[in-house]
């Protein structure tokens, strides 16, 4: 190997290693935070000296973050199984049907997974507190449809489209009907791609933010994501920032994790969702 | 045979139609009423504590002439502050995002060992929820405690340390490189999943022809990947004209910082003002709208001979 090529390989490494210090360092920090706290915040650490575990159980029994977190969970799971619901026969209807109207529908959804959350707000504040589910969390999930049923249609119906012809034609012959079809011929089929889209809404429901700041009031109903942004130390100037990263840590690390089980998986749901779109 | 064939395909029109009833029933509850809400609240005095007892009012909310003066949305200069500010965020977080995520494609499109970790390593930014990185940055760009102050002092770049968020100009370049951090993975791996796609032998051709790869990329893959790369930007965009959780949380809902939808929200939610608010939910609507309009027109001219579907 001459100077050249070793200098090259030397180059993309540093590349490599300022990618990824760029990607992981912030939460490599906010970990290390995690571990500390009073007076050792003040000054800047790169390792963790202690593995000080207050700050983690300080989160659940002040905060009451186990309750918090019960909430975010069950709004986000009710949100994903109605979508993923609406969105098998949907998909089905726009993927394999042809029919007058199918092109302005299928860009309608896009389009309402274009919309700004803010112009839904003061439409759905009133709606919401017309069915009674103001600070509830039924609310939050009727909210959050709007984020995910679009984008879970989409990406399904991508999908669908790409499935072989003859399998549904085998099952018409025999006289089976659509809904046989769809049970029958397409969800065991659609089981690899409902997975990362199940993913990808859950994370969205999980990472929401505006509606669930907007549409509960209570420490009970709250949100992760709402009750990080509101935690705060006895004044604004000085934030218990051991705890909030703890918090961080605590919040952060299932979606982590799942992201890594899933990875491969969900680059091509974002792939499908973007690019074909 | 054949009226059998066309009943069929009549009976899967119509169980087609039927599958979509639900969803887009729902859509219908939870997007296009509450939109049609929003808009017809702009023409009116509501206020959030009571929403039953309202007035119509007309453009006032937008533009009125009153005792000599301009008065509502459209002669409001904070709100056309919000507006340069969310236009000035999308078109520098955008640029930035597409040359990095130009060069993470790029980079990650090379073999080399342990590949797959450092591509599961740039997607941990993406996975963290947008409050989350805006507190995990606040704390970094603390003034006092600081890591990034500290970095900066140590290496003898900054003689003093800096307020970031104190200043608004300071703050609005503190959103761009937290919304840099956390949005580049998504067009990386958009990118990457173009350059994936691109056929082999070209590049063979240029390298045995001795093309440089500087010019092979300008010549050869840029446009090739082109259109992944548009829709790509174009998402971001859209995305990040919308903005609001990462600028409330990170620079605390200061004035000097707001974006469209910050600002809207304010007057919404902070001042019970839903009239003006919903005006304000309108107009950004409609820019977000109008600009997704022209790229789906665009699109289609562009794509209607290469693609039937």
């Amino acid at each position: 190997m001459n100077g050249r090529a070793l200098l090259a390989r030397g180059g993309f490494a540093l590349l490599l290693l300022a990618i990824g210090a760029f990607a992981l360092f912030p939460f490599y920090h906010a970990v290390v935070t995690s571990f500390r706290s009073g007076t050792e915040l003040f000054s800047p650490a790169l390792w963790p000296e202690t593995l000080d575990l207050s700050n983690y159980v300080q989160v659940f029994t002040q905060l009451n973050f186990g309750r918090t977190i019960l909430n975010s969970v069950l709004v986000a799971a009710a949100v994903v199984g109605l979508s993923l619901l609406l969105a098998v026969t949907a998909s089905y209807a726009l993927g394999r049907v042809r029919f007058r109207g199918r092109g302005a529908l299928m860009l309608t959804i896009l389009g309402v997974s274009m919309f700004p959350q803010v112009a839904v707000l003061s439409g759905m504040f009133e709606l919401i507190r017309a069915l009674g589910l103001y600070d509830t969390l039924p609310g939050l999930m009727l909210a959050n449809l709007v984020l995910t049923l679009p984008f879970t249609v989409w990406v399904l119906t991508t999908f669908m489209r790409e499935l072989p012809k003859e399998l549904e034609e085998a099952a018409y012959a025999d006289g089976a009907s659509p809904l046989t079809v769809i049970r029958r011929v397409f969800l065991p089929l659609l089981w690899p791609a409902m997975a990362p889209t199940a993913l990808l809404a859950f994370i969205v429901s999980w990472n929401e933010f505006l509606f669930a700041f907007t549409f509960t009031l209570s420490a009970e109903t709250r949100t992760v994501p709402v009750a990080i942004a509101l935690l705060s130390g006895g004044s604004r100037q000085e934030l218990p920032w051991g705890l909030v990263m703890a918090a961080s840590v605590i919040v952060t690390i299932p979606v982590v994790l799942l992201v890594l089980a899933f990875q491969r998986k969900i680059v091509s749901g974002l792939t499908a969702g973007a690019v074909k779109g | 045979m054949r009226d059998d064939d066309l009943g069929l395909a009549r009976l899967r029109v119509r169980a087609a139609w039927l599958f979509l009833a639900p969803t887009l029933a729902v859509l219908a509850v939870v997007a296009g009423w509450p939109l049609l809400r929003t808009i017809w609240f702009s023409f009116t005095d509501a206020e959030l504590i009571d929403l039953e007892n309202y007035r119509f009012i007309g453009f006032a909310n937008y533009l009125e002439y009153y005792e000599g003066e301009w008065l509502g949305l459209l002669a409001d200069p904070a709100w056309w502050r919000a507006v340069w500010r969310t236009v000035w965020f999308a078109l520098v977080s955008v640029s930035i995002e597409a040359v990095l995520g130009m060069v993470v494609a790029l980079a990650l499109n090379a073999r080399f060992p342990l590949r797959g970790l450092v591509r599961a390593a740039i997607l941990i930014p993406w996975a963290i929820p947008t409050i989350v990185s805006a507190r995990m940055w606040a704390w970094m760009l603390n003034d006092q405690f600081g890591v990034i102050n500290h970095a900066l002092l140590g290496l003898g770049i900054l003689s003093e340390p800096v307020a970031w968020m104190a200043d608004p100009d300071l703050a609005m370049w503190a959103v761009v490189i937290v919304d840099v951090w956390k949005t580049t993975p998504f067009v990386a791996l958009l990118i990457l999943a173009a350059l994936q796609m691109l056929p082999a032998d070209c590049y063979e051709a240029a390298r045995v022809d001795g093309i440089h790869p500087v010019r092979v990329f300008f010549r050869v893959t840029l446009p090739l990947i082109r259109p992944a790369l548009i829709v790509a930007l174009i998402f971001r965009a859209l995305d990040s004209l919308r903005v609001f959780d990462l600028i409330y949380v990170l620079t605390a809902n200061a004035a000097g910082t707001q974006s469209m939808s910050v600002y809207a929200r304010q007057q919404l939610v902070d001042f019970q003002d839903v009239g003006y608010g919903s005006a304000a939910s309108t107009l950004l609507f409609l820019v977000i709208a109008l600009l997704t309009l022209s790229v789906v027109l665009l699109g289609r001219l562009r794509l209607g001979g290469e693609s039937t579907r």
